[in-house]
């Protein structure tokens, strides 16, 4: 069944995951979207601040992206995003990392301009194994409401 | 990069321009974002977006790639003429990141970034805390992609 704006009440959603992260995706990602020495090289990784070999911080976002649309928006009645509040790194992400992510709706409104959707603002933080916080961001999602998703 | 002391307010900078081709919208998607807009041109002509659209994060990742590679340039030539090159700090994140207009297949985005603010770092005085506006513009002129990055950039003579 289609979830949708009214299947998203403020409060937690749900922790989902585990998503497992290779070095070898890290490397690939990196050298594609974000060629800096610290997400591709071992040795100049070790010198960075990082202390060792991390992930891009775009593609944590994009893993998270991943783990909600595994979560819920794939079978949610999602008209897309129109961007992302705030995004903070909290720490690195690392080779062989697996991933949870914590889903909270912050808000749920009603879109004045489309009356048709909901706006629903969702935090979601990733974590390590070790359940240490590696990213949080806060964005809103655009969900067709229930007695219009039969339209879609 | 440059030193804090040589990022005035409003300094401009091109990164460069992307054309997002179908296969590549499609091939981020698959990984990263697979909502149904993003993989099928006849599923995005029937959402809001009006044709095959990129992912948001697809478009904020083309950004970074050639914000990388734009530094990594100005870098090698102020090496050539000898100059000292600073080196940022991981970034704590950003804030009001907006995708303004879908990036459909076959446009070309043309991204820059303007240093909104810029100021010394109350806890550790040897970094300034720098924040850009980052953008992408489509081959129409119309803005696209909007956000405000934030970095740790190092002050001259700071040892760095």
């Amino acid at each position: 069944m289609t979830l949708t704006f009214e299947d998203f009440p403020p409060g937690p959603l749900g922790t989902f995951g585990p998503r497992h992260v290779t070095r070898e995706e890290i490397l690939t990602f990196a050298a594609e979207f974000d060629p800096q020495p610290m997400h591709l090289d071992e040795e100049a990784a070790e010198r960075s601040m990082l202390r060792g070999l991390s992930g891009s911080g775009w593609h944590l976002a994009s893993v998270m992206m991943r783990m909600m649309f595994d979560g819920f928006i794939g079978r949610a009645a999602s008209l897309g995003s129109p961007g992302v509040n705030e995004l903070r790194w909290l720490a690195p992400l690392r080779p062989g990392d697996d991933l949870t992510l914590d889903v909270e709706v912050a808000e749920a409104r009603l879109s004045k301009s489309r009356p048709e959707t909901g706006i629903v603002t969702f935090k979601a933080i990733a974590r390590n194994a070790a359940g240490q916080a590696l990213c949080e961001m806060v964005s809103p999602i655009i969900i067709r409401r229930r007695e219009s998703a039969g339209a879609s | 990069m440059r030193f804090f002391e040589d990022m005035p307010v409003g300094d401009r900078r091109e990164f460069g321009s992307f054309t997002f081709t179908a296969d590549e919208i499609k091939r981020f998607a698959r990984q990263y974002d697979p909502q149904r807009f993003h993989l099928s041109e006849e599923e995005g002509r029937k959402s809001l977006f009006g044709g095959l659209a990129a992912s948001g994060w697809h478009v904020a990742a083309v950004c970074m790639r050639l914000l990388v590679l734009d530094t990594q340039r100005r870098d090698r030539e102020a090496q050539a003429r000898g100059e000292a090159v600073a080196v940022g700090g991981p970034s704590p994140g950003f804030r009001e990141l907006r995708w303004i207009k879908p990036v459909l297949a076959g446009d070309t985005i043309a991204f820059a970034g303007v240093i909104e603010t810029a100021r010394a770092s109350d806890s550790r005085p040897e970094w300034g805390i720098v924040e850009f506006r980052n953008t992408g513009t489509n081959q129409r002129g119309e803005l696209v992609f909007s956000f405000l990055a934030i970095g740790f950039v190092p002050r001259r003579g700071a040892g760095a």
